[in-house]
């Protein structure tokens, strides 16, 4: 089996652009930037100003896509630049390419009048279709497709190996890392651009959100101290990508790897008191985990983050334990990426000498992620 | 003796299949009815279609799922899919040894969940989101989150079957059915299973899906004609038309079949695939993504263009399609293509679109098993510009040894898969 290594990051969020911004964030151990006012009374963490020309050079692109797929599509890119592969058209036309999405984007005027004026139709089915035809904008649909983000960084980065887009929240995060890794490990494929957007700062992802009782709506407070509090997440708007390649490939290419990804483990279970805590000690007794950092991927979910806190207790007593959300807000499918991207930073830095990303998901998945030093 | 690939890889053998389309119920049904030339296609029932431009469908009618969504449909067309494929398999119902691949259409909560929503807002006035919030924060719609995330339809699937591990969830678009398959492929290659179960399942027939292809202009518009909508390879073609459908394959190491003595249906041998970065919608106008994908599906199966015995194609019958796949297969097959048979399962059950891959690779192995190729109905008017054997209109007996399933999707998803009914 062959080493698996970071060469390339790609990072965006409320804390800022690239991988420094995050790290000294980090370090600084502030509150994060948050929006409470947008979407009142729930908190976000907003994404900053992005000049979107620095990556996406093409105002026609620009307009074909909904904020995640920007958002992902320059994350991409940042990460391509990372690892000096931006301007190896040859090399990125054999890049494979995973992200982990969820989708939609909705016009949100064209619902509101909908749906207003479904309550007074005649005949509401006629009045939807109508309506439907007349308002909703033609390539509205390419922007919600989870697909069109791994198109999108075809058409704008030329990464054109092959896209495979994986969904499920939290999980498909961890699984696009796990399934990277095993095929550039068995010599199928040598070089991988992996990774996951999300917008927060959109109404219809708040409501699904809010059906399930999963927002926090107060200010905002770590995810460790949100759940005596009654639980809950704040969203964020971010994305990040990471170039994951052999050992033996970085080095041909004379690229310097941040980490090595050592071992990825998920699964999922019928969750119910203490499954969480099992499966983290399942999963990093799986990848025989002696972190000396832990990157978490903790929601503030009430029961699920008191049981990854007891439980990395357990498998990490000295360890120094970050949580990704109390830095960018939770990303849903780009948390784990993100997660694995410090883990990498640090490790690079010297901070750290072995890191463990951990994702337990909202809802359902858990899994955790081992980087060592390069 | 253990059995290799030329690669030396473990190879990859097709022990149960389960499929629904609008043809029928379960494999027999369909291929039964795909044999006959028959069309699932008909008017649309399920709502109400004044002010469409396009009225016709492939929908599944004869399953009941409540709530009626996209994803409660595609999660039970998936359920009896792989009820089906596993009980073939004879591996156990609730115990499946190894990984969920599953190709399922990108979910978002629906119209009339929004109306639900907000009329339980109270608001009489203009509706917003902010009230359609206020509604939810009641707790009355909390099955609701877990119906519209996008990870459920299979989490449930994965807890139905007792399969192994995180299940993953896919799209590529028009080709997730193919991916499926090839995900699966490549985690028994690896050896990090012994099984694995690949889905694909669409159903997603409703107002605003519809719609979105239509304001795209993908479909067909030509209505009077249900059954005779879908024209593959024709040069009156005029755009696909929708179809639901769910497929399941349960793929086994060929060693550890034979060793529990279950009966092997065929190989899957080879999977290609490539990106193209031309275009949302359309591909590079000289086919060179396409063809690399066939051709690496070729390759990796270990067979050359002339063992190639039958194409299933892609063929959705829009302009663009049918005539780009013409091309990348006469770049492959050169002069042979003209005698090649390739034909298209969607002139009858329309486009599954997130199943397609998967319905169709179903229909590949029986091609095998069988020996009969299913027609491209609706071969009325030949597209001169692409002179191909489409079988048309009529099934056809052939031997066939080894065949390529086609399949390519939005936003530069090509993918092909090789099957054959014995490793070469």
């Amino acid at each position: 089996m062959r080493d698996v290594v970071i060469t390339g990051i790609g990072l965006v969020s409320s804390a800022g652009e690239g991988l420094e911004a995050h790290l000294t964030a980090l370090a600084e151990d502030g509150a994060p930037k948050t929006d409470a006012a947008s979407f009142e009374p729930f908190p976000v963490h907003p994404v900053g100003a992005l000049e979107w020309d620095r990556q996406i050079p093409k105002k026609a692109d620009q307009r074909q896509m909904e904020a995640w797929q920007k958002l992902g599509c320059y994350a991409a890119g940042l990460a391509l630049d990372a690892a000096a592969a931006k301007e190896d058209a040859a090399l990125k036309s054999r890049m494979q390419l995973i992200v982990a999405a969820g989708g939609g984007e909705r016009d949100y005027a064209v619902d509101g009048q909908i749906l207003t004026g479904l309550a007074k139709a005649d005949n509401p089915g006629v009045f939807l279709n109508e309506h439907l035809m007349g308002d909703l904008r033609p390539t509205l649909f390419l922007a919600q497709l989870s697909n069109l983000l791994a198109g999108n960084i075809s058409i704008v980065h030329g990464v054109t190996g092959a896209s495979r887009t994986f969904m499920g929240e939290e999980s498909s995060g961890v699984d696009a890392i796990r399934i990277a890794r095993e095929r550039i490990a068995s010599g199928q494929d040598d070089i991988f651009l992996v990774g996951g957007a999300y917008n927060a700062e959109r109404p219809d992802v708040l409501l699904i959100y809010e059906m399930g009782g999963f927002l926090w709506k107060k200010p905002f407070a770590s995810v460790w101290e949100r759940p005596a509090d009654g639980g809950g997440m704040i969203l964020g708007s971010g994305a990040c990508f990471l170039v994951l390649e052999s050992r033996e490939h970085a080095a041909s290419r004379g690229v310097k790897p941040l980490a090595s990804i050592a071992g990825i483990a998920s699964d999922r279970s019928r969750r119910r008191a203490g499954s969480v805590e099992a499966a983290l000690h399942s999963l990093s007794k799986q990848l025989n985990a002696r972190p000396d950092v832990v990157l978490s991927g903790a929601t503030g979910i009430r029961g699920i983050t008191e049981e990854e806190r007891a439980a990395l207790k357990d498998i990490a007593p000295n360890a120094a334990v970050h949580a990704t959300a109390d830095l960018v807000g939770h990303t849903v499918e780009a948390q784990a990426p993100t997660g694995v991207a410090l883990a990498a930073g640090l490790i690079a830095g010297g901070q750290a000498g072995e890191a463990l990303v951990t994702s337990i998901g909202h809802w359902r998945g858990e899994g955790a992620i081992r980087l060592t030093k390069a | 003796m253990a059995l290799r690939d030329k690669q030396g890889r473990p190879l990859v053998a097709v022990t149960g299949m389960g499929v629904v389309t609008s043809l029928g119920q379960g494999k027999d049904d369909t291929w039964a009815a795909l044999t006959a030339g028959r069309s699932g296609i008909h008017r649309i029932n399920r709502f109400p279609t004044e002010g469409l431009r396009t009225t016709i469908a492939g929908t599944i009618d004869s399953v009941d799922v409540e709530p009626f969504c996209a994803p409660m449909l595609s999660e039970r067309l998936a359920m009896l899919a792989a009820e089906e494929a596993i009980g073939q398999s004879g591996l156990k119902q609730e115990d499946f040894p190894g990984a969920l691949f599953m190709a399922v259409p990108p979910v978002e909560m629906e119209w009339p969940q929004r109306e639900a929503l907000a009329e339980a807002s109270g608001q009489t006035g203009d509706i917003t989101y902010k009230d359609l919030l206020k509604a939810a924060a009641t707790g009355r719609f909390k099955a609701w989150h877990d119906l519209f995330i996008f990870g459920t339809v299979a989490d449930r699937v994965a807890d139905r079957f007792g399969t192994r591990g995180s299940p993953i969830s896919l799209s590529t678009a028009c080709s997730s059915g193919a991916t499926a398959i090839q995900l699966g492929v490549e985690a028994i290659r690896r050896g990090e299973a012994q099984a694995a179960l690949c889905i694909g399942t669409d159903g997603s027939v409703n107002p605003e899906s519809l719609i979105r292809f239509s304001l795209l202009s993908a479909l067909s518009t030509q209505n009077d004609n249900p059954e005779g909508a879908s024209k593959p390879f024709s040069k009156n073609r005029d755009g696909f038309v929708m179809g639901e459908g769910g497929a399941a394959l349960v793929l086994e190491n060929a060693d550890s079949a034979k060793a529990r003595g279950a009966t092997i249906l065929g190989y899957v041998l080879g999977c290609g695939e490539k990106g193209d970065g031309f275009h949302r919608t359309r591909s590079s106008p000289d086919g060179m993504p396409a063809i690399t994908a066939i051709r690496q599906a070729l390759e990796d199966a270990g067979v050359a263009p002339e063992d190639i015995d039958y194409i299933n194609a892609h063929g959705t019958s829009t302009p663009e399609n049918d005539k780009m796949e013409a091309m990348s297969c006469t770049a492959v097959f050169g002069e042979r293509m003209a005698n090649l048979p390739i034909s298209s399962n969607k002139s009858m059950i329309g486009h599954t679109l997130t199943a397609a891959g998967a319905v169709e690779a179903v229909m590949s192995l029986l091609t095998l098993a069988t020996g009969r190729i299913p027609p491209t109905i609706n071969y009325q008017v030949p597209d001169p510009a692409i002179p191909l054997d489409v079988v048309p209109n009529v099934a056809r007996d052939a031997k066939v040894n080894y065949v390529l399933s086609n399949s390519f999707g939005f936003g530069g998803q090509n993918t092909c898969l090789v099957f054959g009914a014995e490793p070469k």
